[in-house]
């Protein structure tokens, strides 16, 4: 799915610019907890969150998310902002619930992980 | 052997620069036009003109000036836009000793200054209008767009952009080649990083630059992955846990990796229990922040090859991790050398 028809689908408002808007996300993943986010993180994906704090883009930056979207149209402290326009994240910001904003881009057929089992090695 | 190897360097030093060639420039400019603001692309400084002055003396101002149009102002109030095609017409029917509001045009289109540039470049140009006052959200004209200052800017930031890519090439360039310039048995590369305690809004410093260090020196993507995971969990465990901030050092050898992590106290009381995904002694605020659920730990070692715990209550804690290159050595080619 392309960062354009996410933005469509969730009729988000993009609030760091740092991609192609036709930039190809590959999976979608959503989590409060940012331990999880690093568990299950992968490449290029997108993160929903209800979480706005700066540590959400640096957990981001790490797992090498490029895209964070924000739920319950939230807006992200300038912090937050600067630290995503330093480091080149995409952030995004959606009226509908995590639970919503998933399942409409789920329906639209932005995959996930599948089943996440941890244990070590399964790198 | 020695011509052999000359080629193969001078080979991989052309990868190096051909990447640069790579890059999509039509992609670049349309990501530039959505990304930045009128403000930074438009002409501050706006000449003007008064309402009641005549078209001769707009002529003259925009001959001496050498622009072709400027906003007509009237106190703090735009009024209208004259231009040079108004000053000719004037000259056609003579009546350059009119004043400016008789001549000009009264609806003028403009621009929000915090407005991004792909909504405004479709009104300028041949078919569109020469110029675009900019204004500010309260309405007052802050600068003016033209073609030439839109084109100016992007060229700038552009070049700026291309700049810092070059850069970066540079410097992973040199980075990765480290290990072959030193002349020694075996080289290890040692980056420290000190990590405050309770710093919240500062954690992650320590992680990024470790990040951004083993991509100069092109570590395999995997594995970098891992080792900002790792390390990120390491540097939040000293933010949330320690009375005095630590230390991470990674010692970058050409076949591994070692990570250490290190502090001063408290020291943890039981390390198997700390080991138990899931246990965590962190404060609600830390997990309000979505940390301290207790997978640091089991996260690290499942990052890593492999982890190792000493602590001791009152005393500090080091948490030691490992991570192989196996068949990609740091700075390519056999791993060398003497080894102990």
């Amino acid at each position: 799915m392309k960062i354009g028809e996410l933005a469509e689908i969730l009729e988000a408002k993009i609030l760091a610019d740092h991609h192609d808007h036709d930039f190809e996300i590959p999976m979608g993943g959503a989590a409060d907890l940012m331990s999880d986010v690093l568990a299950f993180g992968s490449e290029g994906m997108v993160l929903m969150t209800g979480l706005t704090n700066p540590q959400v883009v640096r957990t981001a930056e790490m797992a090498g998310i490029s895209v964070i979207v924000f739920v319950r149209a939230k807006i992200p402290p300038p912090e937050t902002l600067k630290l995503a326009n330093d480091i080149g994240i995409t952030l995004v910001t959606t009226g509908y619930t995590m639970y919503e904003a998933c399942g409409r881009l789920y329906a639209a057929g932005l995959k996930g992980l599948g089943p996440v089992k941890i244990e070590n090695g399964t790198w | 052997m020695r011509p052999a190897l000359k080629v193969s360097a001078l080979s991989r030093s052309k990868t190096a620069l051909g990447d640069m060639a790579e890059d999509h420039e039509i992609t670049k400019v349309q990501e530039l036009i959505y990304t930045t603001r009128v403000e930074s692309v438009m002409a501050p400084d706006v000449i003007v003109i008064s309402p009641s002055a005549t078209m001769a003396e707009a002529r003259a101002l925009m001959r001496e000036k050498h622009i072709s149009g400027m906003p007509v102002v009237e106190g703090d109030r735009m009024v209208g836009i004259v231009s040079m095609s108004d000053v000719m017409e004037s000259l056609e029917k003579g009546s350059l000793g009119r004043p400016v509001f008789e001549m000009m045009t009264r609806d003028v289109k403009t621009a929000f200054s915090d407005s991004y540039v792909a909504e405004v470049i479709g009104r300028l140009g041949p078919r569109g209008f020469g110029r675009i006052p900019v204004i500010d959200r309260e309405g007052r004209l802050v600068g003016i767009l033209t073609t030439g200052t839109l084109i100016q800017s992007l060229l700038r930031e552009m070049d700026i952009r291309y700049k810092k890519k070059e850069e970066e090439k540079l410097q992973s360039y040199r980075a990765s080649h480290i290990y072959d310039d030193i002349v020694s048995d075996d080289t290890s590369l040692v980056l420290r990083y000190i990590v405050d305690d309770k710093d919240f809004s500062n954690a992650g410093k320590a992680s990024s630059g470790i990040k951004k260090s083993l991509q100069r020196l092109r570590v395999l993507p995997s594995i970098v992955r891992r080792v900002a995971v790792a390390v990120y969990e390491a540097e939040m465990n000293l933010v949330i846990h320690t009375d005095v901030g630590g230390e991470i050092t990674v010692d970058i050898r050409r076949d591994r990796l070692l990570i250490s992590a290190v502090d001063h106290g408290p020291g943890i009381e039981n390390i198997s229990e700390v080991l138990k995904p899931g246990y965590s002694t962190a404060p609600q605020w830390i997990r309000d922040m979505g940390f301290g659920a207790g997978m640091g730990l089991a996260n690290i070692k499942r990052c890593s090859d492999s982890m190792r715990i000493l602590s001791e209550l009152g005393g500090g804690t080091r948490l030691d991790i490992i991570f192989l290159f196996r068949d990609h050595p740091v700075g390519g080619g056999p791993v060398g050398g003497k080894r102990a």
